[in-house]
């Protein structure tokens, strides 16, 4: 299962939907709202996708860990809009037989959604100063999640 | 043929709009479409060159051929998570 949602992250709901009689682990990966970037505060920040093909991907890497791990189920959700200090702004649930493959499992999924996936965050400092976060190296070509090997 | 280009984030502020159509000759491709917007908004050259394009939701290739009916879009590097 794999979400854009513009409500806060229920991710309690998230992990119990992923629960599964045959799998003894399950992961919860959340990442939430930091206040500082080295020296820069942030208030706010702001995440904006471009959704049709945030979904697409998401769908791809869910498709992906599926291939490659015994998964029971798995949740990847993203928020987007303003959010505060603190708040989730994506989280990641996955289950397995066993934790080892869970860990692997979460890491890449949320590693590939941070790689991949059209969504974008504008950083909004205390006197209302936003910029856009584009730091990363680019995709400038096409990639697959199989050719994520991290 | 008019290609029609969503734009987002920094890109999107740059130039004031969430779309941009820009005329190309027929069976041009990604790399012809990259040149064109460049010279048509030179403010945004040096995101673009950090950019990649996708096509019909797909990440393109320079090489591949535009189509009027395909989805295009300028990718700034992403930063979700």
């Amino acid at each position: 299962m794999f979400r854009l949602i513009r409500e806060p992250i229920d991710y309690f709901t998230l992990t119990e939907a992923v629960r599964s009689p045959r799998c003894g682990a399950v992961v919860l990966f959340l990442g939430t709202v930091r206040e500082l970037t080295g020296q820069q505060v942030t208030v706010f920040l702001d995440y904006e996708a471009y959704a049709p093909m945030a979904e697409k991907k998401l769908a791809e890497i869910e498709a992906e860990v599926r291939r490659r791990w015994p998964i029971g189920d798995m949740a990847l959700v993203h928020r987007l809009g303003r959010l505060a200090v603190g708040e989730v702004s994506v989280a990641v649930a996955v289950s397995c037989p066993h934790r080892h493959e869970a860990f692997a499992a979460g890491q890449f999924a949320i590693d590939t959604l941070k790689e991949l996936v059209p969504i974008w965050k504008k950083e909004i400092a205390p006197d209302g100063h936003g910029e856009w976060v584009h730091q990363s190296v680019s995709t400038c070509a096409p990639r697959s999640p199989a050719e994520e090997q991290r | 043929m008019v290609i029609r280009v969503k734009l987002f984030a920094a890109m999107r502020e740059f130039t004031g709009s969430d779309s941009l159509d820009i005329a190309l000759p027929p069976g041009a491709t990604v790399a012809q479409l990259r040149r064109q917007l460049a010279t048509q908004w030179p403010q945004t050259q040096a995101l673009l060159m950090r950019s990649a394009i996708a096509v019909n939701h797909d990440f393109a290739n320079n090489d591949q051929v535009l189509q009027a009916t395909d989805e295009v879009a300028v990718i700034p590097p992403v930063s979700g998570g």
